[in-house]
């Protein structure tokens, strides 16, 4: 078992620095920080603009330029952006702000997802069932930019019949804020709720899908037929027969999982007005700036490397047959 | 979202499309050919139907639309701005005084149309490599296998908006072709692994061993009895790569003015929904309705065609129970 889960962790760091090759290739190939500079009234003098290419090393070819940020990165310096800032002074703080939202999504989504779909699997065509059923259509046709303006819409809604500001959804924090740990925790849940509904509503009605329907591959198994014939009570053959099997295809799921909650992290990050990784993602290609995408990509590929890989021991911890071979 | 939901989804047809030669042959004493059972499977199915209906409606009135209002996406109108709904802008206007009947329908033109595009394109190009590659195996297959791991890692999203300032200006035709260009991948590896077990089926190994050539052997024995999965595929695409197109747009990522896409009006009126609801509600409302839409056609076909789909079946078993009593 230690050599499968060696195998893909290598097979993971790989597919992650070829990803971070190929964003940071291409990223070095579109973007025209030049032009952006030139373009800038009045216009900056020859010499910065030749001092701004060296600093930017535009005049290396492209994979010379991947390996000397590549070098950096290794010993912990993600280069600079274009307006000569450090990108590893704000690297922490955006990547908490990230992993806060994602964490938080992934672990509702999960939880919630999987309870929705097992309880729509045992009482399938009840009301639960179609109820279940319509919420996660509804909510899988709405992109989280839509869910997100609409929920904030609806907090405002709740704001104003209320008469005070219980839902905030600007930011992650009041900035400057005054008072002891607790209020600073109370602040943050304030600000918390909106967004990670944002985003673990999606999270929610996908896993649900999938864990509703290997749920009721499981239900019409001769092995929970065995369970219950040998005495064991519909709850129990259900809870540590029935799900623990449904639950081997929902591990592969959470890589793919990963990916789409990146994505949307980036909307809710920039709906709610949090500078977290998305948000710097959206930033940073508008800018033009190749350091800063590339190390988004990066991140994005680590945590896409740690869910796969995650997923992976998962699936050797529910699957006997993964352990043995 | 809907592209990762294909691979779970349509693994259940593998079944559907080796299976339909035997299917093909109508049963003794009745004219029943498969083309009416999916037929008369579909038409049960009243959510399905529904779902279509919503959708040559959308395709009518995004290019009729126009007509039913004497106002153009173009025209100013100097006595309302940012006005609610009412008679003569039944969707309002916007701050410039654009009627946003007018403006939403242009939008939904574009989306509409980016979609169906996108989806045609995808599921031909997944269909011709999917099959080549599970039919020759050997490099392209790897190849292949590797490029929908490395998506996994590199979301489309991701790659499309850091080559967003390079089509920035040019024909959204770009666009089109880029969207196409990533999302064919996951399904050409379900239709990779479908054509594994056809080419082992007789009538491939007897147009072999008569001499016919890969090309016509694929083209007329493979990608045939694969119609099934490919027009699911096809109808699902739609639905996701109208989110996909929509979600770069939101950013500016993807359509560019002087086009409008529902994204573009989605992300330009985002951050002044809550207080003129009417300009973010009305395009949102038409996105979420048509993907909606999309899904429950592609659920319904999935059902319609998929004769090991347990849904069908249990419903059909409840009928003949029924009749019988």
């Amino acid at each position: 078992m230690a050599g499968f889960l060696l195998r893909r962790l290598v097979n993971y760091v790989v597919l992650a620095l070829v990803a971070t090759f190929l964003a940071f290739t291409l990223a070095s190939a579109t973007f025209d920080p030049i032009g952006v500079l030139q373009q800038r009234n009045p216009p900056p003098p020859a010499a910065s603009i030749e001092a701004k290419k060296r600093d930017l090393h535009l005049d290396q070819p492209i994979p010379q330029r991947f390996v000397t940020w590549m070098s950096g990165v290794v010993k912990g310096d993600f280069g600079q952006t274009i307006v000569d800032r450090p990108i590893t002074e704000e690297l922490g703080r955006r990547i908490g702000v990230s992993l806060r939202l994602f964490l938080l999504g992934i672990t509702l989504g999960i939880l919630f997802g999987v309870l929705l779909g097992v309880v729509s699997a045992i009482r399938q065509y009840k009301f639960s069932d179609y109820f279940a059923t319509l919420f996660s259509f509804i909510l899988l046709s709405t992109p989280v930019f839509v869910l997100g303006t609409l929920l904030k819409m609806g907090a405002q809604g709740l704001n104003d019949s209320i008469g005070s500001n219980v839902l905030i959804f600007v930011g992650e924090e009041t900035p400057n804020f005054q008072g002891n740990w607790f209020e600073h925790l109370g602040d943050r849940l304030q600000h918390l709720i909106v967004p990670t509904l944002a985003i673990a509503l999606g999270q929610i009605a996908y896993y649900s899908r999938y864990q509703r329907s290997s749920m009721l591959d499981v239900l019409g198994s001769d092995f929970l037929r065995t369970a219950q014939a040998k005495g064991l009570t519909r709850r129990k053959a259900l809870m540590k027969h029935g799900l623990r099997t449904a639950l081997i295809p929902m591990a592969t799921l959470f890589a793919f999982g990963f990916g789409l909650l990146v994505v949307g992290g980036t909307f809710t990050e920039r709906i709610f007005g949090w500078f977290g990784m998305g948000d710097w993602l959206v930033t940073g290609i508008s800018a033009q700036d190749t350091n800063i995408t590339a190390t988004v990509t990066l991140f994005v590929a680590v945590c896409v490397l740690f869910s796969g890989w995650l997923a992976d021991v998962l699936y050797a911890a529910l699957d006997p047959r993964i352990r043995v071979n | 979202m809907t592209v990762i939901l294909n691979e779970g989804d349509s693994a259940g047809t593998a079944g559907a499309a080796s299976g339909s030669p035997v299917d093909a042959a109508p049963e003794p004493g009745k004219a029943m050919t498969r083309g009416r059972l999916v037929f008369i499977r579909f038409m049960r199915n009243k959510l399905a139907l529904v779902g279509l209906g919503i959708i040559v409606l959308m395709y009518l009135l995004a290019f009729l639309g126009p007509l039913l209002t004497h106002w153009t996406y173009e025209d100013r109108d100097y006595t309302a701005f940012l006005e609610p709904p009412y008679a003569d802008h039944i969707f309002g206007t916007d701050k410039i005084g654009t009627d946003m009947f007018a403006l939403t329908m242009r939008g939904l033109q574009k989306s509409l149309l980016i979609g169906l595009l996108v989806a045609l394109i995808s599921t031909t190009v997944a269909a011709i490599v999917g099959a080549t590659a599970g039919y020759f195996l050997g490099v392209a297959d790897k190849a292949l296998m590797w490029v929908v791991d490395l998506l996994l890692v590199l979301p489309s999203f991701l790659i499309i908006a850091i080559l967003s300032p390079w089509f920035r200006g040019k024909s959204w035709w770009l666009l089109v072709l880029m969207l196409a260009a990533f999302q064919w991948m996951i399904t050409a590896r379900i239709v990779r692994g479908m054509t594994l077990t056809l080419k082992e089926r007789e009538f491939v190994k007897a147009a072999k061993f008569m001499g016919q050539p890969a090309r016509t052997i694929i083209a007329k024995h493979i990608v045939p009895n694969m119609a099934s999965l490919l027009i699911i595929d096809a109808t699902i695409n739609v639905g996701s790569a109208v989110l996909a197109e929509t979600g770069l747009s939101y950013f500016g990522f993807g359509v560019q003015s002087p086009d409008v896409s529902l994204g573009t009006l989605i992300g330009g009126n985002a951050e002044s929904a809550t207080t003129f609801p009417w300009l973010f509600l009305f395009p949102a409302g038409f996105l979420v309705v048509f993907v909606l839409a999309v899904n429950w056609v592609g659920d319904g076909l999935r059902d319609a065609l998929d004769p090991t789909s347990t849904r069908v079946r249990k419903r059909e078993k409840k009928d003949t129970k029924e009749k019988a009593a």
